[in-house]
């Protein structure tokens, strides 16, 4: 069973290597692919504790529900003293969270380096708001929020973005259907090297 | 220079200074209740001392006896810059550098929640998702792998910003491209690790997420992983530090360089990118067609003349013209030297070792003749690409890109023969 992809990723490491002028991995270990039976089985326990992300299927997300108004309060008590009372910023050190500025509306900001970036103008998944906030936020107290301060505090950014009504109650089901105004505008790299800049 | 650099790095910067005078009290008051890696007493200013005194001739009197941990001569006074940004960045001083290795205290930081102080007996490596066996790994069972050691360089993404949105003749070499480091790695082929833990087929992208207070986390394509990723603990020679990652760090050979994430904790395997906040907020490239390019992983070629170089003043002669060149596609295969503003090019030395995913040392003899002249240099690398100059490179990504800054730059040397940058070729 260990051994049936291992076919595939041969293939895949000689491909790689064409490409990228590189050794393979394991061959330049000198090594064959083997199992050295070092390390130990994760407990379902300790995978549970360290896997905190959230994804914009849904998956990761946790139990819980937070509304605009709840978020607006814990903003204002956790948030406020460096993103500002209206999460207008106070860059450079804290970016601003807030803001439909109709100069940057569009995605014009290749155009333009004044233009400042925001959840509602410029982030493509509403999931990645709650996955940032539950792991970085607040700055000095990082990992001190409960799942439903998060969702709160989400559905508060979202709200105030103009990206959900004011009237928005957030859980697992609900925050994966919310689509960002800019979602579409994000495209894969096609830059292959070559003569063309790109 | 305790004010921090502008935005040179095109994200938030939090200095120690910011925490204490900045937006809120509160913030100061945790501060000062001993918050430990943000109250160390970083931000210091650090000023020019006085010169070292030493003997008239040393060649009459013993000299100094052994010592446990070496030091520079007090002569040589290389250092980064800005100093007490917890999330923030500081930069290697390219200028005070030569050869290609970047000595490990001088390697460019760049932190989004400070650097975490880990004990590594108590630091393990979670391999989970798409994987027929969760497996856990403590640092000392990761070094018992097979192991290689690499050369490679590591450049944020952001490098080069300063340059391009703020040019002004007072720019150096550390300022221009200081967020480029490059490094003698040991460690373990990611994919080694991979095959111990059982990936599975079907896993197209895994999450590498760091052990720092923001868990910092990037999701990269398998095809990376089964290519020449490596989970590093040893850098030139000896353990990495704490500011590249202590204990392990991701190194990703030739791609941006928040991609390498340090302090390595957690990898997850699955079938698409999670889009953290890395991926889509920050390091994604806005492009004038009304688009932002996300994943943009490559690190374009680009060069950077590092001596002579602004704020230094030459005279009447031959010098040499010295700098780096690298491309995260390979090797590069001719640099160029203008000293006319690029109206004609000369082939510079490129200097051996040159190794893929690492930055070559170019030389070329220049004779200074006193008038006006501007030095430029240009890579080429084995994929056909050549360094664009800032025009072409304005016309596809417009003024406003956030990452990914690799137009021609170079130093316009003043009749006096004082140097200053040159940005706009």
């Amino acid at each position: 069973m260990r051994r049936a992809w291992m076919l595939p990723l041969a293939l895949a490491i000689v491909a790689c290597s064409r490409d990228s002028g590189s050794s393979p991995a394991s061959m330049a270990a000198g090594e064959p692919a083997r199992h050295y039976g070092l390390g130990r089985a994760a407990t379902a326990a300790e995978v549970t504790a360290r896997d905190i992300d959230v994804a914009p299927d849904g998956e990761g997300l946790p139990p819980g529900t937070g509304t605009v108004q709840q978020g607006a309060a814990i903003f204002q008590a956790k948030c406020s003293m460096c993103h500002g009372p209206r999460g207008q910023g106070m860059p450079p050190a804290f970016p601003a969270l807030i803001g439909r500025d109709p100069k940057a509306e569009g995605f014009v900001f290749a155009k333009d380096p004044n233009l400042t970036k925001t959840i509602g103008n410029y982030w493509p998944h509403a999931t990645t708001v709650f996955d940032y906030v539950r792991r970085a936020m607040p700055l000095l107290q990082p990992g001190s929020l409960t799942n439903v301060e998060v969702y709160s505090l989400t559905a508060f950014l979202l709200a105030s973005n103009q990206v959900v009504p004011m009237t928005t109650t957030l859980d697992s089901a609900s925050l994966t259907q919310v689509k960002m105004p800019y979602a579409g505008k994000f495209v894969p790299d096609n830059r292959r090297g070559g003569r063309e800049v790109k | 220079m305790d004010e921090p650099l502008k935005d040179v790095e095109g994200e938030e910067t939090i200095s120690r200074r910011t925490l204490l005078t900045g937006a809120a009290g509160a913030l100061g008051v945790a501060v000062a209740a001993g918050l430990p890696h943000i109250a160390r007493g970083q931000g210091v200013q650090v000023s020019t001392p006085a010169a070292p005194v030493v003997p008239a001739d040393a060649t009459r009197l013993p000299g100094a006896p052994t010592t446990a941990v070496g030091s520079r001569s007090p002569f040589v006074r290389p250092s980064r810059t800005p100093v007490g940004e917890t999330t923030g960045y500081s930069l290697t001083p390219l200028q005070d550098l030569t050869g290609t290795i970047t000595p490990a205290d001088l390697h460019f930081e760049r932190h989004h929640a400070g650097i975490p102080a880990i004990d590594p007996s108590r630091h393990s490596l979670l391999i989970h998702g798409l994987v027929t066996t969760p497996l856990m790994l403590t640092v000392d069972e990761i070094r018992r792998f097979p192991q290689v050691t690499r050369q490679h360089f590591i450049e944020c993404s952001g490098n080069g910003r300063a340059a391009y949105r703020e040019p002004n003749p007072d720019l150096t070499p550390q300022i221009v491209a200081g967020l480029v480091s490059n490094t003698e790695w040991t460690g373990v082929p990611l994919k080694v690790l991979f095959e111990e833990a059982g990936a599975k087929p079907t896993a197209q992208w895994f999450l590498a997420e760091g052990g720092d207070a923001c868990l910092m986390a990037r999701s990269i394509p398998m095809a990376k992983a089964m290519d020449d990723a490596l989970v590093v603990w040893a850098q030139n020679g000896e353990p990495i530090r704490p500011e590249q990652g202590f204990p392990l760090r991701l190194l990703l050979p030739g791609w941006e360089g928040n991609t390498s994430v340090k302090w390595l904790r957690r990898l997850e395997l699955g079938t698409r990118p999670w889009m953290t906040r890395w991926e889509t907020s920050k390091y994604t490239d806005p492009l004038p067609d009304g688009t932002a390019r996300q994943f943009s992983f490559d690190m374009d070629a680009k060069s950077v003349i590092t001596s002579p170089a602004a704020p230094q003043s030459i005279t009447k002669g031959w010098w040499p013209i010295s700098g780096l060149a690298w491309t995260g596609r390979g090797r590069i295969t001719r640099v160029e030297v203008s000293s006319d503003d690029g109206k004609s090019w000369a082939d510079a030395i490129i200097h051996e070792p040159n190794l893929a995913k690492a930055p070559v040392r170019f030389t070329h003899m220049w004779e200074w003749d006193g008038r006006e002249s501007v030095l430029l240099s240009r890579a080429t690398d084995e994929s056909g690409y050549v360094q664009p100059t800032l025009t072409e490179f304005v016309k596809v990504r417009g003024i406003g890109t956030d990452f990914h800054f690799n137009p021609i730059v170079g130093w316009k040397v003043q009749p006096g023969g004082r140097l200053v940058f040159h940005g706009a070729t």
